[in-house]
């Protein structure tokens, strides 16, 4: 059956910011729809907050709203827009979740909006407990045993019936889950049974059977109208159940079941596909499987494109989220081309003549308080997959592919201290799930730990266990050589441990020699990678579509040479790896963008990258694609491979520019600013001369590489000072300290986290605005993309910040500085593409912090809001064009005002404390825009998921500097309507200013107390102001963390408040939120 | 540690495939050490390598598996496809071996039983790529500890006769014929040329008790079974080698409800008075598309075939149901006006997807039809 042809405009909705659990993979899907929607030649209409995405450029959608995800919000652009219907299942369950709401609400029949991809009804029963549960019993599925117990023995009637330990024990109507547990015996569930019931309102506990070490698959299935239906690609989960799946290590094709208990597994999937009724497109099946007697439970589905599905179309080569688009719009999967071989159908099953491994990537070290035992909810913030010829191979890709300092699965100097370990602590930490429990395993191998006691311990398959066990084996066998020049020669031991994945790192640190050593060595023995393509087909076709992965096997695929690219000269653009804090999709942005200028430019553009959430490792955004981890061996291979004109660094944050310099020493042509002055902008001696050189203020500062060194340097300049180690991305380890004895504790932390490099000491600018603004130059001139404002003030890492386009309050005469400065900057570090500053103004003085001669996290935000491709441009000036020759000259003046707000994770890490500081912590970013700055401000606290009540109680607690600042925005407050909750001290102060308050206890001191209002649902917002530096009262702590878990909007500067209430009284008087597209805005820039 | 591992042999690399156009593969031994020969072809399924082995369809060949890792599960708690492996060897890119303590039998162990040998750490994707390019090769495989050129193996392999034009399916067959499924409302006679047994588990399914019986059973002997239908199996080689089997199906059309799988839907084809030719590499996975052209589904496939019915040479009255969207060859075809279809593919599965069962169920509808006819 053709495409439909009575719709004409389709409205895509995405899945905003990145927070854990929902990353760039929906950039990715909604990419892929809206170019393929467009092609079909319908008009597409996308609604995203989310502007480090490729899908909101204005170039992939006819109309792009950046705008808040909220139905209210989409009720605007609907009205507005007037589509035909609704694509709601590509953006994460944020779009389900809208779709479902606006359905509910009748908006999508007011306006005759037909849901296309996933019906009201599919959606719904995939969703609903009750409903899924009923629809799996009717087509004959098993879920998990379990029964709901009034008293004692109707509990152990159940236990009986269900007839295995552990069991799941979850009181009925408990506030907040209290009472429930896991029993692994009688006695455990008498206990917890008991409390249960007590803890019970209606004296009820549920008792299910645990799934707990289970062994894990999914499966991801497309489906067609015709009920045509295919499982793209399975996937088999390392860690059992128990971990939640996106954080657990997982692997692709399944590997340890055998066929009939696959084609079972393929066949109840593709039941529960018509089960639900999806109509169309692709769904996530997760399945458990007790590793004894082969029992085999439904866990859920998910009637959309997943996280898993972005990793199955990058392990397969199938594009899940191209083809649901597709379905979606009448196409049959037997009318669709498969785009890799190009004659066959898309009708079909990938066969893999590979191992695809995912390993998750955390941040734990963000949050030193946070429980880093991993289970049910996801903690990762990203992933890196890997392909390799074998497990172990993909595995050890993988592991080096984190960029945590692992070169693979041990043989690295950071498993040293798992040594240290004694038997009892190895064994306590081998069972307990945590990001680095493979490396813990790594080491009990290592001990002679059998695989039978392994298995006891973490109920990891044998199979993985087996793999594991031989590869901790094998470091023996190769440092049994002796030495590397004795690996050398024998090169059939060296190609050995080569196949079965071990780094050059690795093999350097079992010798003691740095990995360019081991290269040299490596390469004069003519021992280089091979590289074969993923081809959908195990080799039964021929792959036209470029998409690589290098191996150790005998032979090798020849370099593709590209029909009509013979003249071409090859450009290699390095991604970013994997997300994580302060290093995320921004980034990928930049390398995307890179990649689609260099190929109008007429250069062949060769990606790499190891992230499978991202939009640059789709195989259409380059001319050809290596999914390969970015270290310096593995980016030299395939840059000697495909005999590269230059190499691109300053796209992918601070992972390619940390290898700048050494792919220039192995001979690699690293394109725009040199590798040298991208070093200078980090040397502090340096750039103290550059910035006397220039003319402008710099806080006074220190180098230290050690405590004592610093004591002596904050002597000189006195507190507070900012302690941050060097060369590091996000604020890692930035603190700001008051007093000797955290400079004693931060210093040393700093140490261990730089890794020896010095750490920075500069007098903290109290109170100063800082300023953030990127820049263009492409050798000669330089042109500022925008100057952005913080709304926090300067302490905060800017990633963390709010900031504005236009500044609000700087004055003529500091922008134009600024400008000067920027050109200065550019010229003295020979800046050929982008570069951020960030400044600070105090007391009408202007002071440089920092230089960055490459991308910034900003860069999306500011070319989305001027309408001017930055990134592009500055990939042309990299090549040699220049800024006239673009038409890039002038500063562009926008007539409205833009506003990015960042996103935190702090929900999924209860008892953290949300306060902001110099060390970033956000996952994400939103963005809006209006003509109206106040508005503006609003809209991004509402897409960012702080949504301020318009009317309710307000707790308020300042730390003293700000009482004073705040008393004229609580009237406000007040005469808007709102009641102010507030502790003792606070309330004194507002009453003695005329404003009336209810007092409420501190926490520590008695009752009612803000955990109360909060509990009873009292407090609506939360204004909390602290002190920065001096370590947080617990009971604050408390308080804030207890906010964010129960979706309290709160708001922790008094700048920030200042802008709220700004925008509050804004809306009092405009009613309604006014929405308009990025197309239009742009359509008012003089440019 | 080495001797656990056997990465000394592993590295040595000693073993060898040696084709008949001289491209060679090295690796190292695993299951029997025993040279042979036999024809190089690939399999993508990515798991079921019991059922491979066991499949006497591949009688007389080496089968490539190009999926990764081959061997992660243990062979003893998988059903057979047949009495014993028929193939001659296997290549495979990394084996597994499985848990010792938990009885399990490993591929190597399975292999070894059954005195068959196979090659393992061999660059799978490039020999693949080999028979893609080249087509399905005679070759040579090298496993014993004895001393061999390249050379030497290289033409052992060309002097081979190969199998084109052979008759494996008599090699394979069961010349004593058996009973399957003792009970069942109708009675089918499977002719065995190398029949799988989840056939004829899905036969039984379909309420049928099943007697099997040889190639080279005559129409009479058939017939004074007064079976209800009769079943044409799979197997392997040349169907053009077997005159005798395809003018013996002739003899049945029209007399008694016909199906047939893979051999069996060729031998049909040559009974219609069709031609059947070598494809260049076959059709050997489990992923492979085919639409059925009645109904206009498309089931994913288990295929296992080296020749084709070749469409332009069907008769008017007989028409194609099946094609394969990889490469719209006939993948079934049924008869106009006398009970009898076939399909190329295997709809048994065994390994690979069940999405084809429905076949079974269509084979006894034409038999109850058939009868009802016969009664009214």
């Amino acid at each position: 059956m053709p495409k439909r042809t009575d719709i004409k405009k389709i409205m895509l909705i995405g899945s905003g910011p990145i927070v854990i659990g929902q990353g760039c993979e929906f950039d990715y899907s909604g990419v892929q729809a809206c170019k393929v929607l467009r092609r079909e030649g319908y008009e597409v209409v996308l609604v995203n907050s989310n502007p480090a995405t490729i899908m909101t450029d204005p170039e992939m959608a006819d109309r792009t709203y950046i705008e808040p995800l909220s139905v209210d919000i989409l009720h605007e652009i609907i009205r507005r827009e007037r589509p035909d219907a609704l694509l709601p299942t590509l953006g994460g369950q944020t779009a389900l979740n809208l779709a479902m709401e606006l359905n509910e609400r009748g908006i999508l029949d007011r306006y005759q909006v037909e849901l296309i991809g996933a019906k009201a009804e599919s959606i719904q029963r995939a969703e609903d407990r009750h409903l899924f549960k009923e629809a799996m019993l009717k087509i004959g599925l098993d879920l998990p045993r379990s029964g709901s117990a009034h008293s004692m023995s109707e509990a152990t009637a159940i236990a009986h019936t269900i007839g295995s330990w552990p069991l799941i024990i979850r009181p009925g109507f408990t506030l907040g889950g209290t009472g429930g547990g896991i029993a692994h015996n009688e006695e455990e569930f008498e206990t917890i049974v008991n409390r249960g019931l007590d803890a019970s309102l209606n004296n009820e506990v549920l008792i299910e059977e645990s799934l707990l070490g289970w062994k894990e698959f999914e499966m991801e299935v497309m489906r067609d109208k015709k009920g045509n239906a295919v499982i793209v690609c399975s996937i088999e989960n390392l860690d059992p159940m128990g971990v939640h799946t996106g954080d657990s290590i997982t692997v692709a094709p399944i590997q340890s079941l055998d066929d009939r208990a696959y084609q079972a597994m393929r066949d109840d999937s593709l039941k529960v596909m018509e089960a639900i009724g999806v109509e169309t497109g692709g769904s996530n099946v997760q399945w458990a499987i007790e590793p004894k007697t082969g029992r085999r439970i439904i866990i859920e589905m998910n009637p959309r494109v997943s996280r898993s599905s972005a990793l199955a179309s990058k392990a397969t080569g199938f594009p899940i989220a191209k083809i649901a688009a597709l379905l979606a719009v009448g196409y049959t999967l037997d009318e669709l081309r498969n785009d890799i071989t190009q004659t066959t159908p898309s009708c079909f099953e990938p066969a893999l003549d590979y191992v695809v491994v995912k390993v998750p990537r955390f941040t734990f070290e963000k949050f030193p308080k946070a429980d880093s035992t991993l289970g049910t909810q996801m903690k990762s913030v990203g992933e890196a997959m890997a392909i390799g010829t074998n497990f172990k191979q993909a595995m050890q890709k993988a592991l080096r592919s984190l960029e945590t300092g692992f070169g693979g699965f041990g043989a690295c100097a950071k498993c040293e201290k798992f040594k240290e370990y004694d038997d009892e602590t190895l064994a306590k930490e081998v069972a307990r799930p945590s990001a680095e429990r493979i490396f813990v395993l790594h080491e009990a191998f290592r001990r002679g730990w059998s695989i039978e006691k392994l298995y006891e311990l973490t109920k990891i398959d044998r199979y993985f266990l087996r793999h594991l066990e031989e590869l901790a084996c094998f470091e023996d066998e190769i440092t049994a050589a002796g030495s590397l020049e004795n690996l050398a020669k024998d090169k059939a031991l060296f190609r050995q441990a080569k196949e079965l994945g071990y780094s050059d790192i690795q093999i350097g640190y079992l010798f003691h020699k740095n990995p360019e050593e081991v290269m040299a060595v490596r390469k004069q023995i003519g021992l280089v990678p091979s590289y074969y393509s993923v081809d959908t087909c195990a080799g039964e076709f021929e792959a036209i579509t470029p998409y690589y992965y290098s191996c150790w096997a005998e032979n090798s695929e020849p370099v593709r040479e590209i029909p009509g690219h013979g003249h071409k000269k090859r450009i290699m653009v390095l991604g970013g790896g994997p997300n994580r804090i302060g290093q995320g999709i921004e980034f990928d942005y930049c390398c995307c963008h890179a990649a689609f200028t260099l190929r109008r430019e007429g250069y062949e553009v060769i990606m790499v990258n190891s992230n499978p959430e991202t939009v640059s490792t789709d195989y259409d955004t380059s001319d050809k694609l290596y999914f390969e981890p970015l270290t310096l061996e593995d980016v030299m291979g395939i840059y000697e491979r495909e005999k590269c004109a230059g190499v691109i660094v300053q796209f992918g944050g601070q992972t390619p520019l940390n290898l700048a310099m050494r792919l220039k020493k192995a001979g690699a042509n690293v394109v725009g600013t040199s590798p040298e002055d991208i070093d200078l902008a980090e040397d502090r001696d340096f750039f103290k001369q550059l910035v006397d050189k220039v003319g402008i203020k710099q806080a006074e500062s220190g180098i230290a590489h050690n405590v004592e060194e610093a004591l002596a340097i904050v002597e000189k300049i006195g507190y507070p000072v900012l302690v941050r180690p060097s060369f590091v991305l996000g604020g890692r380890g930035m603190v700001i300290v008051y007093k000797e004895k955290y400079l004693r504790k931060f210093v040393e932390e700093a140490a261990a986290i730089g890794e020896g490099k010095p750490i920075l000491i500069d007098r903290f600018l109290e109170d100063a605005t800082e300023l953030d603004v990127d820049c263009i130059s492409d050798g000669k001139h330089t042109v500022v993309g925008a100057i952005m404002e913080h709304v926090e003030p300067a302490g905060i890492h800017s990633g963390d910040s709010a900031s504005v386009i236009p500044p609000m309050t700087l004055s003529q005469e500091i922008q134009d500085k600024v400008r000067a400065y920027a050109k200065e900057f550019a010229k003295e570090l020979h800046v050929c593409g982008l570069m951020n500053m960030q400044l600070a103004v105090k007391d009408g003085e202007l002071y440089m912090i920092e230089v960055n001669p490459r991308a910034s996290r900003t860069v999306p935000f500011v070319s989305k809001s001027i309408g001017v491709p930055l990134a592009s441009y500055a990939s042309r000036c990299m090549l040699g064009e220049t800024l006239e020759q673009i038409g890039f000259t002038e500063e562009v003046h926008v007539p409205y005002v833009s506003v990015k707000e960042a996103v935190f994770p702090f929900v999924k890490f209860p008892g953290v404390d949300i306060t902001l500081s110099p060390e970033m912590k956000s996952t994400g970013e939103v963005m809006s825009i209006d003509r109206d700055r106040g508005l503006a401000y609003l809209k991004s606290q509402l897409a960012s998921g702080n949504k301020v009540p318009s009317q309710g109680n307000i707790f308020v607690s300042l730390k003293d500097e700000d009482k004073q600042k705040a008393v004229p925005l609580i009237k406000r407050l007040v005469d808007m309507g709102y009641q102010i909750y507030a502790t003792r001290g606070t309330s004194t102060m507002l009453y003695n200013e005329g404003i009336k308050t209810r007092a409420v206890f501190r926490i520590s001191r008695g009752r009612p107390n803000l955990l109360d209002l909060i509990h009873d649902k009292e407090v609506q917002w939360i204004v909390n102001t602290t002190e920065t530096g001096a370590e947080a009262m617990v009971d604050e702590i408390q308080m804030r963390s207890k906010a964010v878990v129960s979706g309290i909007p709160i708001t922790t500067t008094i700048a920030a408040l200042t802008s709220t209430v700004e925008g509050l009284m804004d809306k009092h008087d405009f009613g309604r939120f006014e929405v308009c597209s990025l197309q239009e805005y742009h359509r008012h820039v003089k440019k | 540690m080495n001797e656990k591992f056997q990465w000394k042999a592993k590295r040595e690399r000693k073993a060898f495939i040696a084709l008949a156009d001289g491209a060679v593969f090295h690796g190292y031994a695993f299951g029997e050490k025993k040279d042979t020969v036999g024809e190089a072809v690939f399999n993508t399924g990515m798991a079921g390598y019991k059922q491979i082995l066991t499949d006497p369809s591949y009688a007389g060949q080496f089968v490539v598996f190009t999926t990764a890792e081959v061997g992660a599960y243990a062979t003893n708690f998988e059903k057979s496809e047949s009495r014993q492996i028929f193939l001659n060897g296997i290549v495979v890119n990394s084996l597994d071996w499985v848990s010792k303590e938990l009885n399990e039998e490993s591929l190597h162990d399975y292999m070894l039983a059954q005195k068959k040998a196979g090659i393992a750490g061999v660059d799978t994707r490039a020999l693949t790529l080999h028979l893609r390019t080249h087509g399905a090769q005679k070759a040579y495989l090298h496993v014993e500890d004895t001393e061999m050129t390249e050379a030497e193996a290289i033409a052992k392999a060309k002097a081979w006769e190969g199998l084109d034009g052979q008759d494996y399916a008599s090699k394979v067959s069961d010349p004593n014929g058996y009973e399957f499924n003792d009970e069942g409302k109708y009675h089918i006679v499977a002719l065995d040329f190398g029949i799988k047994t989840n056939i004829l588990r899905n036969l039984a399914a379909q309420d049928m008790r099943i007697t099997v019986m040889p190639i080279g059973t005559s129409y009479e002997k058939i017939m004074e079974q007064k079976p209800d239908g009769v079943f044409l199996s799979n197997g392997p080689a040349d169907p053009n080698s077997l005159p005798q089997v395809y003018n013996m199906v002739k003899q049945l059309l029209g007399k008694i409800p016909l199906m047939g799988i893979c051999l069996g839907n060729q031998l049909l084809g040559l009974a219609l008075g069709a031609k059947v030719s070598k494809l260049k590499f076959g059709h050997h996975g489990c992923n492979h598309p085919v639409k059925n052209l009645l109904t206009g589904a498309v089931e994913i496939t288990s295929q296992n075939h080296n020749y084709a019915i070749d469409e332009t040479s069907l008769p008017a009255d007989v028409e194609v149901t099946h094609i394969n969207l990889n490469d719209n060859t006939v993948e079934g075809i049924r008869c106009k006006n006398v009970p009898a279809f076939s399909v190329q593919y295997h709809p048994e599965s065994a390994p690979g997807p069940n999405d084809s069962m429905y076949l079974f169920e269509e084979f006894k509808k034409m038999i109850e039809a058939f009868k009802g006819g016969k009664n009214a």
